[in-house]
């Protein structure tokens, strides 16, 4: 009962004018998102985040901003992919197996309706899940001492990019750039400085934001820049959307499906570095294994399109357990909430549920109203949506560049910054090209500072001990599930990036 | 560049990182740990990894033709002008030129890619400075 009086008083958080408002502005803003080809929920957030730095919102308000914007974007995702048979960011590859089939029959709108009711069945048992779990996962999180913080932060890096990522090599080397540009300006505990080559710009350290919004929004402009002639010829063709509705034969049909994927998802978003994309992966190739009997999966089938969908937007609510009660992301767009809160001098963890309950529970009241907002948006409006996918990067692109010099310009006025926010777009770039995670970089420069202070802290407590580090029965967990999540995906993630590429293919 | 000469690349970037955290000046009252540790450890495992790029590579990346190269190093120029003349030239004329060259770049005629820089950094400037009050860069001229 305790957790409905919460709920209450977040929404008398969540329903002021000015939330309200940005919630809808959230909603809209990440569907489109979500829908352009090439931009997905951590762009969205990356380059809003300094925005609304800059306009001085509260803590509460902010995340309410860009929680609707993560959770419109796992909406938008699947407008291009069952359209243009392009996902419109990762999670939402899944979607195009069965979707574009469906287009391909003239059945694009009942596709986007079915994907529209099942992304929302998804995020709402996510957001209801995040209600119940969160506060149990805080009352784990108040046995840590700083040295379970410090395993915990190294699980997060450890388990990255999940199951499907097999070269661990490149992770750990994305991750080593992140924090090692986190060490950089005056050492927090003893005042010296420390990698700052004597310039002055660098003694307060770089703001993760630089590296956020040049990563993530930044290094796409460098990409279009490359591709753009490949990408003006495919944009050629045009959208028919015919029937919206559905039979309720057909809603009927997936109300199982959803209900098994959501649950699906949901765990797979609350383990350490899974996220959505893990989490439409598994709901799809579960339901298609129950329910491919008559082998219409991969042909434009219903459940085909519902599972990913629910997977994958019920994945998008469930990495919100760990990032608020443990403040440890497991995906991109997590890291970049993250990083919001700790620009607000909020650390998420046990604290934050004590101290801030109106930023837990009020962002967890917008969630379900954006749910409600989205549905709205997704299903009757959804045409809206299909236009803006037709805005050509000429335009798209010059328009993040500015809103990301904006952002970020606002936040310090210095021109220094701009040229760090350069550099690391062009940095992102040659990774990106390379195949190097950018997810691990952004979350070294994110938590770096805070993975060494607990390191610090632990060690001063034991006075230089390092054993103390695998001492308590609860950090021997943690270490040994670090262990397993960066072994498990050497032996199996061949086979599953194996598993992807033969479903792509068939498509 | 294949993924060999990047792991040499990040190999050199990585002694040097910790060559210049070890020049650290320690202060008299430190922790047990101190401010080098910590880098040294990042240090290592960008080491480990580095070697890991050099002895397996994965793949050959594929790399833009010159023209293209050359067309990312152009705009990149732009972008660090446009950073440079922010605080003199002031927003709105800066943005527009900015704007222009971008969407110029990614294929639309010049015509319209001075008609949208208009738009652009017009809407930018009235959404952000009037209606949000988010201070933008002034320049000499106060626009």
């Amino acid at each position: 009962m305790e957790t409905f009086s919460f709920l209450l008083d977040g929404f008398s958080v969540a329903f002021t004018l000015q939330n309200i408002t940005l919630a809808l502005i959230g909603c809209f803003l990440g569907t489109v998102f979500g829908a352009l080809p090439g931009l997905g929920p951590a762009n969205g957030v990356a380059i809003l985040i300094p925005i609304s730095f800059s306009l001085g919102l509260d803590a509460a308000s902010s995340m309410i901003l860009l929680a609707s914007v993560y959770y419109g974007a796992m909406y938008g995702g699947r407008i291009s992919s069952i359209l243009i048979n392009i996902p419109g960011d990762e999670p939402a590859l899944m979607t195009t197996l069965d979707g574009y089939p469906m287009t391909l029959k003239g059945r694009a709108g009942e596709a986007l309706t079915l994907t529209g009711i099942s992304s929302f069945f998804g995020a709402m048992v996510a957001t209801v899940g995040l209600m119940f779990l969160a506060p149990q996962l805080v009352k784990i999180a108040l046995l840590f001492g700083p040295a379970e913080y410090f395993a915990l932060f190294v699980m997060a890096f450890a388990t990255l990019g999940g199951v499907s990522s097999n070269n661990k090599a490149k992770t750990i080397l994305a991750s080593a750039i992140g924090l090692g540009v986190s060490t950089i300006g005056v050492d927090g505990q003893t005042g010296v400085p420390r990698l700052s080559f004597g310039n002055v710009h660098f003694y307060d350290g770089i703001d993760f934001l630089i590296v956020i919004v040049g990563m993530f929004a930044v290094s796409e402009i460098f990409i279009f820049i490359e591709n753009k002639k490949i990408d003006n010829d495919k944009d050629k063709k045009s959208i028919i959307i015919n029937k919206i509705l559905p039979k309720l034969s057909i809603i009927i049909k997936i109300i199982p499906t959803m209900f098994r994927s959501s649950l699906l998802g949901f765990f797979a978003g609350v383990l350490p570095g899974a996220g959505a994309s893990l989490g439409s992966f598994i709901a799809y190739t579960i339901e298609k294994r129950i329910s491919n009997k008559d082998d219409t999966f991969g042909k434009g089938d219903e459940r085909g399109v519902a599972a990913p969908e629910a997977g994958n937007n019920s994945a998008a609510g469930g990495a919100l357990v760990p990032m608020l009660s443990l403040g440890v992301p497991g995906s991109g767009t997590t890291a970049v909430l993250l990083a919001m809160l700790m620009t607000m001098n909020i650390t998420p963890g046990p604290l934050l549920f004590k101290n801030n309950p109106d930023v837990v529970w009020g962002l967890i009241a917008a969630l379900f109203f954006a749910n409600f907002v989205l549905l709205i948006l997704n299903i009757p409006m959804v045409r809206m949506f299909t236009k803006i996918l037709l805005l050509p990067p000429k335009y798209l692109m010059p328009i993040v560049a500015m809103i990301s010099f904006v952002g970020i310009y606002g936040i310090s006025g210095s021109s220094f910054d701009l040229l760090l926010m350069i550099f690391f777009g062009l940095l992102g770039w040659v990774l990106r090209k390379l195949n190097i995670p950018l997810v691990p970089v952004i979350m070294g420069s994110i938590l770096g500072n805070l993975m060494e202070t607990n390191l610090r802290r632990a060690m001063t407590i034991s006075d230089g001990d390092w054993s103390y580090l695998f001492q308590s029965n609860v950090s021997i967990v943690i270490w040994m599930i670090t262990l397993l999540g960066f072994v498990l995906p050497l032996i199996f993630g061949k086979k599953i990036k194996d598993q992807i590429n033969k479903l792509k293919s068939k498509s | 560049m294949n993924e060999r000469i990047f792991g040499i690349f990040s190999l050199i970037i990585a002694c040097s990182y910790i060559y210049v955290a070890s020049l650290t000046q320690l202060s008299f009252i430190s922790d047990p740990v101190g401010p080098k540790i910590f880098p040294y450890m990042i240090g290592f495992f960008f080491i480990i990894s580095s070697i890991f790029l050099i002895i397996k590579p994965e793949l050959n990346p594929k790399w833009p033709s010159l023209y293209r190269f050359l067309e990312i190093v152009f705009i990149t120029i732009v972008l660090i002008v446009y950073a440079y003349s922010l605080p003199t030239v002031g927003f709105v004329i800066s943005t527009l030129i900015a704007t222009f060259i971008l969407s110029w770049r990614l294929g639309a005629k010049i015509l319209e890619a001075l008609i949208f820089g208009l738009v652009v950094s017009f809407t930018i400037y009235f959404l952000f400075h009037n209606v949000l009050g988010l201070s933008l860069a002034e320049g000499i001229w106060g626009f």
